[in-house]
């Protein structure tokens, strides 16, 4: 059984006692314990259920790289599924409970797939399940779907909030074990502004486990000493409980900050995203320890060997009274001292090597335990716990030679570097034979900005695995003067070992396993191999070695070895399966950070926003900005408040907020000439004072946004965009600007939040404003399509004298500070004039009534100009214009390209939005032939029946046709092709 | 070629399934094909499998610079749907969608083609009418779909959250025959039954240069020597502007890398797949669990593959607050595929300025659902040396013309 020792635990503090809970059971535990130490000192090995065969998982490891540990945390609003427990930090009150099984973890149906797993190798699900065929759908799927998965679905909203955070550094150490303590001392000592990262809440990795001397102090005080003189220092950051995840282009690195994920709800936020970006990253990683390929390698009980050092000496836990340890390397050994230390029993040491010499292994020997040369693990007895292990031949084909009874398994297959960090962007990692390893290529690094390489991996993650090798390799970095020096003993060379014993016939290697969590074995790989899945890649995909929640870190080297040996090639001809951020999983919330709900992005305002609010708004998004959809009075539909909004426009005084519209300053000497290439019409003639309706394309002739220009004075203009096309039009401006007339003299800025502007529309409008005051508004003075600029009662004001209704028209421009002001102003003056404020439905109708096109819905990327009869906004004179050369294409050119027209149904019925007018037959492909469709359709309170627009097939040479528009259910809706003006075809009203 | 079946499957594991042979044999290169296929990837593979089924092509090669089915075809986010706006694009998708119905029976290798429904959500007023209008198409054009309501929503959506703040759902476009696949499976199928057909899949060998006389091609040069053949297909999305160069041609095609990431896997919480244009999303839950979530393109072109941060930032942002449960989810790993992008965003299976030398391309990100259907089109292109109904508008020469495909009318981002 595993339980907590009397004495011994350098992490946990026995004077603060907490308790968590495991599947409804209450479990006492220490501050400082992991969730996994947590249950382990109360003998719950047993944790949870595999993939796919469901089964019976027990802790494996004691970091990040843990493949089984995974539970749901919490619960409603803070429940997290797959919450890894050797890395989650215990807190009293902590709700933890075991994931994929049912009824229960210790009786699980699902298990029913483990006594079938013969027949659900690898892949299988691709050769099978496909008759009859409507059973995927219905039958197959949905029930790999429940079996499959892991974690419980959360429900809830999540309870806590993230933060993020930005931070520049000339060097980021990852990790503060020795060599990234080392290394992060010299860098400090250079001068350079140094940020530290370790993943863990305490600094010294493994050194300190491990328990050798440095520079003649013990290793723990050593890390103290360091970890004080970095924080002591102003140019170092040092932060614990930070993982660095992942590294992108140019030293951009991710990392997050648990800051309360250990003491919830204290009002902090629960995790903090650090985006750093740095001119050089050291991974200082270290390394993590391979298991063995045994038959039964899985059973709970069977664990790395650092791990159950790991618990020994950093939480007081013993995994078992009798622990077997197997391992091809010296370093296994450290685990027998360890627990030998505890007071516990290791009956031998099994060790695959034919002969094992060293200071480790004869230290081992001199406390009386056997080591058993040149043997390996046939089979590891046990189902829900490890009973024993058959010791067999490492050479041979796995007859016992003796049975060992055993409660506890410490396997090492040896140390793999973590290269995660060195690999994201393009760090190129070589086949280090002596070691068996893959470690970074010091001379094919990821490359920085500046074309040099950004990251250099020292100690163990460059593949030094013994004290000395680290820590010279991370002085090595930064320092001069002596790399401290230990006295760790020698080790010998571990050989390596990817199947035990050698000569396992089919029966025991389908019992052991590469990824637990996955279920995935050595024959499945061998499989994979056998039926060409031959590219790493490939066999991991066909098998899904390495996919699981852990991304294969104990798994994927194994795997890829028996995959090797399989295609009977070199490790490095096989390669490794890509790195890819994060390192460890990365909490979604953590990513989001504060953008929820109403910041999700950024809202625009307008000046006038709050009025809107306070006067029964309907909102509608329009990019950013919230526009009045229209303002509902008490007991109005959203239909009867956009009708009286458009009657009362037309017969008395309408005021729109306008302030959204884009309003971009064209400004320079070559600003004329500018404006002309990027528009279709002549503006560079445009007198000052005057406004003219302009159109711009994009350079295949597409029509992209339209407005009026003004002639503000001699070199300056200012366009007008559409609401939605303010900034995507001065992008466009400046990339024209900026990449391919360079040398033109001509500055933009846009002006859009600098000024609310308001339309005061309709056949008082005049009236109000002279009302207000202060500039004469004389249809002799500023007679239409003209700009003014002076005071409007009282206000500094632009009027433009421009009309989007028909109706008489004004738009004013005042500084922004003064939108609210003078609106509420116009609001005053113009309740004699019948005043309403009106939203984008009304402006909508208003335009459409007078057969006004409107971006994005008369326009949609396919339509020119010319579809939209505006072949008078074209200057036929310029030689060049934006769009001019895309134009001229035969398609675009062509005269049979759909054009607009009015549509109107022959019941007064309102067209379907977007619905098409059908043509007999069909084309080659089967599909009804078209030959129009609808742009706009509304309902016209002004006339008092549906309106549309719609572009049709030569329509303007085709008035009085009736079209079939087919609608909803069935149902075909006629119209008949009429002009697109459809109120005051004179222009009698706006000339008043 | 051993049959696959259940029964196979429990007979092989009588034996621990020692017996099953290769899913397609590894092949040296032999001198001449009558057609040689560039890039193993789903669509080259499909070429040459309706090649072969359609027109008794056999005597075929597929050359692939790396591994079959490792380019986007292994990194998509294995969306399948067909409700597009333009005829051209909803004739050739609804023709592979329609394909990848029985595509499993056909191949003799389930692909778990999921027909489990698919909607867009509309999240603005001109969302609203530009979905509204694709119904209207796509019920002309034999595509089945429908316009939806926040209620019918947010009953087959249950997670979703259809009244935040700042973007409320206002309805869908949904497509109920739209769903996903298993996007390794499509490829490894397609190549199991090519190569059964005896044509030549030859991995690792990368064209170094493409061979002509008389303006005709008349083989490649490969990392494995060179190879004669009679016709030659490019189809190699992402890479297909370098090898046109090698034909002497150019195309109108931009590398762009496309982001796409999937969370830790969790039991079923969501059985259709929802895309979200507004703000930048899609998310479905593949059968192991875990969300498989798409972004949007890196704002400059490159060729990397990698995993970048400011569209996964922005995608994650965009599903907390659609999906606000999925906020203490983890991303358990993000990567990039290179996309192959054309000026109106539609694909290119065209001739080209060189004799009997075809290109499929520029599928950018929707290229996946588009495999069956891009396969027996361009095998039809290829065997008849002519473009038939469903390619006759994918012609490179349309840009020429300006006679563009534009899809980003209806899809504001996301494929």
């Amino acid at each position: 059984m595993s339980t907590r020792l009397a004495r011994g635990g350098r992490l946990i503090d026995r004077s603060k006692p907490i308790t968590i809970s495991f599947n409804g059971r209450r479990m006492p535990a220490f501050l400082g314990d992991t969730l996994a130490s947590a249950v382990l000192a109360n003998d719950q090995m047993m944790v949870g259920r595999s993939f796919k065969y469901h089964r019976p998982r027990g802790i494996m490891a004691s970091g990040a790289e843990e493949p089984n540990a995974l539970v749901g945390l919490g619960a409603g609003p803070r429940f997290e599924p797959n919450q890894r427990m050797t890395t989650t930090e215990a807190f009293d009150g902590a709700e933890t409970a075991s994931q994929n099984h049912w009824p229960s973890l210790e009786f699980d149906i699902g298990a029913i797939n483990n006594k079938f797993s013969r027949f659900l190798p690898g892949g299988f699900y691709y050769k099978t399940f496909m008759w009859p065929r409507s059973f995927w759908k219905n039958v197959y799927e949905p029930f790999i779907r429940q079996s499959a998965g892991l974690g419980k679905v959360p429900t809830d909203r999540d309870a806590d909030r993230y933060e993020q955070a930005y931070a520049y550094a000339d060097v980021v150490v990852v990790g503060a074990g020795i060599a990234g303590l080392t290394a992060a001392l010299g860098a400090a000592r250079s001068g350079k502004r140094v940020i530290v990262l370790e993943m863990t809440p305490a600094c010294g990795g493994r050194a300190v486990v491990d328990g050798f001397a440095i520079d003649g102090q013990p290793a723990e005080g050593w890390v103290a000493a360091a970890v004080d003189t970095l924080r002591g220092m102003d140019n170092v950051t040092l932060m614990t409980r930070t993982m660095a995840t992942g590294l992108y282009d140019h030293g951009y690195l991710m990392a997050a900050q648990r800051i309360a994920d250990h003491t919830p709800g204290d009002g902090r936020p629960k995790q903090r995203l650090w985006r750093i970006r740095t001119a050089e990253v050291i991974t200082a990683t270290g390394a993590i320890e391979r298991p063995l390929s045994f038959a039964g390698n899985d059973i709970p009980g069977v664990m790395l060997a650092a791990a159950v050092r790991d618990y020994a000496v950093n939480y007081g836990i013993s995994i078992g009274d009798r622990t077997v340890i197997v391992t091809n390397n010296d370093d296994a050994y450290r685990t027998a001292l360890a627990l030998l230390d505890a007071g516990l029993t290791v009956p031998a040491v099994i060790d695959a090597r034919p002969t094992v010499t060293g200071a480790l292994p004869q230290a081992v020997r001199d406390r009386g335990v056997r080591v058993l040369e040149g043997r390996g693990i046939a089979k590891v007895h046990g189902g829900k716990r490890v009973t024993g292990v058959e010791v067999c031949v490492q050479a041979g084909e796995g007859a016992m030679i003796e049975e060992l009874g055993c409660d506890c398994v410490a396997m090492s297959g040896g140390w793999s570097p973590v290269v995660h960090l060195w690999s994201h962007c393009g760090g190129k990692l070589l086949w280090d034979e002596a070691r068996a390893m893959f470690r970074p290529d010091a001379n094919r690094p990821p490359l920085g900005a500046d074309g040099r390489g950004m990251v250099r991996a020292v100690g163990a993650a460059n593949g030094m695995l013994t004290p000395d090798e680290v820590l010279t390799d991370a002085h090595a970095a930064f320092g001069d003067g002596t790399a401290p020096q230990t006295n760790a003993p020698d080790e010998a060379r571990m050989e390596p070992v990817w199947i035990m014993p050698q000569g396992a016939g089919p029966k025991l290697r389908a019992k052991m396993w590469l990824d637990p969590q996955n279920d995935v074995k050595v024959s499945d790989v061998q499989l994979a191999a056998r039926e060409g899945y031959e590219s790493v890649e490939h066999t991991k995909r066909y098998t899904t070695l390495g996919m699981a929640t852990d991304q294969g870190k104990i798994s994927n080297i194994n795997g890829l070895a028996v995959l090797s040996d399989a295609l009977h090639q070199q490790i490095p001809a096989t390669g490794t399966t890509t790195f890819r951020p994060p390192y460890t999983p990365l909490t979604l919330g953590t990513i989001a950070a504060e953008a929820r709900g109403e910041i999700f992005q950024p809202l625009r305002r307008t000046p006038i926003h709050e009025w809107h609010e306070a006067h029964g708004v309907e909102w509608e998004p329009v990019g950013l900005w919230r526009r009045p959809f229209c303002y509902k009075r008490a007991g109005e539909t959203t239909h009867a408040a956009v009708n009286r909004e458009v009657r009362n426009t037309r017969t008395n005084l309408g005021l729109l907020d306008a302030s959204t519209l884009g309003k971009i300053l064209v400004k320079g000497p070559d600003a004329g000439k500018f404006l002309d290439m990027l528009y279709t019409g002549v503006m560079s003639t445009l007198p000052v004072g005057k406004c003219r309706y302009g159109l711009m394309c994009n350079e295949q002739g597409f029509l992209s946004d339209d407005g009026v220009v003004v002639r503000l004075s001699e070199d300056s203009w200012l366009c007008h965009t559409t609401s939605g096309g303010a900034d995507r039009i001065h992008g466009w401006m400046e990339d024209w600007l900026q990449c391919e007339w360079w040398d033109w003299k001509v500055y933009t800025a846009n002006l859009t939040e600098q000024f609310a502007q308001i339309a005061v529309v309709g056949p008082n409008a005049r009236k109000v404003l002279e009302k207000l005051g202060g500039m004469d508004v004389s249809k002799a003075t500023l007679p239409f399509m003209t700009f003014a600029e002076g005071q409007l009662g009282g206000f500094n004001a632009r009027v433009f004298r421009i009309s989007f209704s028909g109706e008489l028209s004004y738009e004013i421009a005042v500084p922004a500070s003064e939108g609210r002001a003078f609106w509420e102003k116009l609001i005053e003056a113009g309740q004699e004039f019948g005043v309403m404020p009106y939203g984008t439905e009304c402006l909508h109708i208003l335009r459409a009534e007078k057969g006004f096109i409107m971006i994005g819905d008369e326009t949609d990327g396919t339509v020119i100009p010319q579809d939209l009869n505006m072949a008078w906004a074209i200057s036929k004179k310029k030689p060049d214009y934006l769009g001019k050369r895309g134009q001229e294409r035969s398609f675009l050119a062509s005269p049979d390209r759909w054009k607009l027209v009015g549509l109107e149904t022959l019941d007064g019925s309102v067209l379907p939005e977007g619905a098409y007018a059908v043509a007999p037959g069909v084309n080659a492909n089967g599909q009804r032939n078209v030959q129009g469709r609808v742009t706009s359709t509304y309902f016209s309170p002004t006339l008092n029946r549906g309106i549309a627009m719609g572009l049709v097939k030569h329509g303007p040479d085709r008035m009085g046709e009736v079209l079939d528009f087919p609608g909803d259910g069935g149902k075909v809706h006629q119209a008949r092709i009429v002009d697109q003006v459809f109120y005051d075809k004179e222009g009698a009203k706006n000339d008043a | 070629m051993k049959r696959y079946s259940g029964f196979a499957v429990a007979r092989e594991g009588l034996n621990y399934h020692l017996g099953w042979g290769r899913a397609w044999r590894n092949p040296a290169p032999r001198k001449k094909y009558d057609v040689i296929i560039v890039g193993a990837g789903g669509h080259g593979l499909a070429t040459a499998y309706y090649l072969g089924k359609n027109y008794g092509i056999r005597n075929v090669a597929i050359l692939e610079k790396g591994w079959l089915g490792g380019g986007n075809t292994g990194r998509n986010t294995t969306i399948i749907r067909s409700n597009y706006l333009q005829d051209p694009s909803a004739a050739i998708y609804e023709k592979a969608r329609s394909l990848y119905e029985t595509l499993s029976q056909d191949l003799n290798y389930n692909v778990m083609f999921s027909p489990r429904g698919l909607l867009m959500l509309a999240q603005t007023h001109h969302e609203v009418r530009g979905y509204r209008r694709t119904v209207y198409a796509n019920n002309l054009q034999g595509v089945e779909t429908e316009w939806i309501g926040p209620d019918r929503v947010k009953q087959l959506v249950p997670i979703i959250n259809i009244d935040g703040p700042r973007y409320p759902v206002l309805g869908a476009l949904y497509q109920a025959r739209g769903g996903t696949a298993r996007h390794d499976a499509v490829a490894w199928g397609y190549a199991r039954a090519c190569s059964d057909m005896g044509m030549d899949i030859i991995q690792q060998c990368e064209v170094t240069g493409i061979r002509q006389a008389n303006g005709k091609v008349t083989g490649v040069d490969t990392t494995k020597g060179s190879i004669d053949c009679d016709k030659l297909g490019l189809v190699v999305a992402g890479h297909t502007s370098v090898l046109a160069e090698m034909g002497g041609f150019r195309l109108p095609i931009e590398s762009l890398a496309l982001q796409a990431l999937v969370s830790e896997p969790i039991k079923p919480c969501m059985d259709v797949v929802v895309m979200a244009n507004t703000v930048h999303g899609y998310m479905s839950q593949s059968d192991k669990g875990e969300m498989v979530i798409g972004g949007g393109t890196d704002g400059f072109n490159n060729y990397t593959q990698r995993g970048s941060w400011q569209h996964v930032e922005e995608t994650i942002r965009a599903l907390v607050e659609t999906f606000p449960m999925i906020s203490r989810l983890k991303m358990l790993r993000q990567w990039g595929g290179i996309v192959d992008m054309t000026g109106d965003r539609s694909p290119i299976l065209s001739k080209t300025p060189l004799g009997n030398c075809f290109v499929n391309c520029g599928w950018g990100t929707g290229g996946f659902k588009a495999i069956p259907g891009s396969g027996w089109a361009m095998a039809e292109l290829m065997a008849k040396g002519a473009p038939g109904p469903l390619t006759e508008e994918f012609s490179m020469y349309r840009f020429r013309e300006g006679k563009f495909i534009d899809e980003s009318v209806a899809a504001g981002v996301a494929h």
